[in-house]
């Protein structure tokens, strides 16, 4: 599958907690958190954002708190997927588990730009900036996080081994 | 080919005789954890699944301590989908307001998280059981539901970074600093995807609430796990408190680890990391600025132990707390409550015009219990110093010890012990 769409562009180590503030995580409605998406180090993300809009990060992407509030943040924000230099473990993890697209990519991420428009094609992990028309291999996920990635998410992968 | 704890503790847990890193392994864990915020999503995603049972209702612990007791009527539903989950699995370990204390101060004195064993939290301070020789990792929600239904988590197989820490420490120097002396060293994302084993003469030396403090802290290096292996202090720490028989792991001596580091604590002096990273280290010494605070926290996962309090109450002794500092106290269980209280610390805190709280996480990221206005400062022995982090994004954290912490709560500035007596 393909995905198309503009760049919003952060530095390293976006925590979880600038992701969505501990404040609104007395709500865990995916649409309330949404709402609030990277409020702390950009104001105008949740109303700037649109559909198929694409986060690049630098490294550690996701680092600190275990919330998966912030990937479902970001995903009901209508963010298509992330690619960063690197993702914090946790943040890594739950992005796969629910379903959030992620690419580690140190060369598209040093290179984009913010309002740049990238082609992501999640199969196989190729990353064009339309900008430059550069493009970037990925880190391939390891095939067990394939098949999590291709049931769906971790749940419906459960679902399928228990049933 | 020997084997690090990390990879001794899957290969046991998936019934193999070896693993290396970068391998995925489905693993058995011998304990599941949430809290208030992120048990509620484990819920719902544990309802998706279709099951009627968890797998073990002994072997989950449901910890309402983030934004209890209940900080408004959101945080009470929040709890209440804990409460009724609890009650509907017949859940063992659901610790309600009363009982309850801060997660990863709590499971280790209830004997619930054991050497060897694998413990999962849905909370990145999992890593704290590290400290007792077990492989404590933070996950998300839909992890933690999926284990509920499996008692199986996946693991990629993490390559060990062993950090060997000699000498003897300097007065006041605590393994608070020590944790902050090496992810300045190595950095926030120094040990990302890996896992680190704490070894060395000072590793031995430290008790088992100041290697807690240091296991805790290993997620802020973007650590995996932060382990330390089981020794007397372990074993007699557990003594009356382990609830299963457990088995005491250690690093093969033909371990192959991915670095060696090798640390002097005799020259680390006590630490304050500076907003708005864990990594932004000094020494007390290199510190030249005055840096006014308008809050000190004292207590969390981090820094929540008996030990720590009694240091704090060391430093407050006979002393008062600024005029322009308000100084909070939070015990990280019950237990520990009871214990300072009986031990006259409370009335040390009391009298120096510190406030003592009830065991939660609120203050530490940014819930309840003390949020920083615009421009404020707060030194505090919690975790992390991100932006807005206590409270409004324009406010700092400082990262320190409790004795640390207290000086500085009577200085008004951040200071260090000896500019207190």
């Amino acid at each position: 599958m393909k995905l198309k769409g503009k760049v919003f562009k952060y530095g390293d180590n976006v925590d979880t907690d600038v992701i969505i503030p501990a404040r609104y995580l007395n709500s865990s409605t995916p649409e309330n958190l949404a709402a609030h998406c990277m409020e702390d180090i950009d104001k105008n993300f949740a109303d700037e954002v649109s559909e198929g809009d694409i986060i690049v990060g630098g490294k550690n992407f996701g680092s600190g708190s275990s919330r998966e509030h912030a990937p479902l943040a970001i995903k009901y924000a209508g963010v298509s997927c992330v690619v960063a230099e690197s993702f914090a473990r946790i943040f890594y993890r739950n992005s796969i588990n629910i379903g959030l697209p992620i690419l580690e990519c140190p060369e598209a991420a040093k290179a984009a730009e913010a309002g740049d428009e990238l082609e992501v094609d999640i199969d196989n992990g190729e990353i064009k900036n339309m900008r430059t028309g550069e493009s970037y291999q990925a880190v391939p996920f390891p095939p067990f996080m394939q098949e999590i990635i291709k049931d769906g998410g971790l749940i419906e992968h459960v679902k399928k081994e228990l049933v | 080919m020997g084997m690090t704890m990390i990879e001794k503790i899957l290969a046991a847990h998936s019934d193999q005789d070896q693993v290396k890193p970068g391998e995925i392994v489905n693993a058995r864990v011998d304990m599941v954890l949430g809290n208030d915020i992120t048990a509620p999503v484990a819920v719902k995603e544990f309802n998706k699944i279709g099951v009627d049972r968890v797998f073990d209702k002994e072997r989950i612990a449901l910890v309402p301590d983030h934004f209890a007791p209940n900080k408004d009527i959101k945080a009470a539903e929040q709890v209440k989908v804990v409460r009724e989950f609890a009650q509907k699995h017949d859940i063992t370990n659901y610790f309600e307001v009363g009982q309850m204390g801060i997660e990863h101060v709590l499971l280790p004195e209830k004997g619930l998280t054991l050497p060897g064993e694998i413990i999962i939290g849905a909370d990145s301070h999992t890593c704290t059981y590290g400290a007792l020789g077990a492989l404590g990792t933070g996950v998300g929600s839909t992890d933690m539901a999926a284990a509920m239904a499996t008692g199986k988590a996946w693991f990629k197989v993490p390559p060990t970074i062993k950090i060997v820490y000699s000498g003897e420490l300097k007065p006041h120097v605590s393994g608070k600093d020590l944790i902050l002396y090496t992810i300045g060293k190595i950095g926030v994302d120094g040990a990302l995807y890996k896992a680190m084993e704490f070894t060395g003469e000072a590793i031995e030396n430290l008790s088992m609430d100041g290697r807690m403090t240091m296991s805790n802290m290993a997620i802020e290096a973007g650590g995996k796990a932060g382990l330390i292996a089981a020794d007397e202090k372990t074993e007699s720490y557990l003594e009356d408190r382990a609830q299963r028989e457990y088995t005491i792991v250690k690093p093969d001596s033909d371990a192959e680890y991915e670095q060696v580091i090798e640390i002097d604590v005799s020259q680390i002096e006590p630490q304050v990391a500076f907003p708005s990273l864990p990594e932004n280290t000094k020494g007390l010494n290199e510190i030249t600025e005055k840096i006014e605070i308008h809050q000190s926290v004292i207590g969390s996962c981090t820094n929540g132990r008996i030990e720590d309090l009694r240091a704090a109450a060391e430093i407050f002794k006979g002393q008062k707390v600024h005029k322009n500092v308000r100084c909070l106290v939070f015990p990280g269980t019950q237990a520990i409550y009871k214990q300072a209280m009986h031990e006259g610390l409370f009335d040390i805190f009391i009298d120096a015009g510190a406030a003592v709280s009830t065991p939660t996480c609120g203050p530490c990221l940014g819930g309840h219990m003390g949020i920083l206005a615009d421009g404020e400062r707060a030194i505090s022995t919690t975790n992390r110093n991100f932006v807005g982090r206590m409270g409004s994004t324009s406010s700092e954290v400082y990262l320190a010890s409790p004795a640390v912490a207290a000086a500085s709560a009577i200085k008004g500035h951040i200071a260090g012990p000896e500019e207190v007596k």
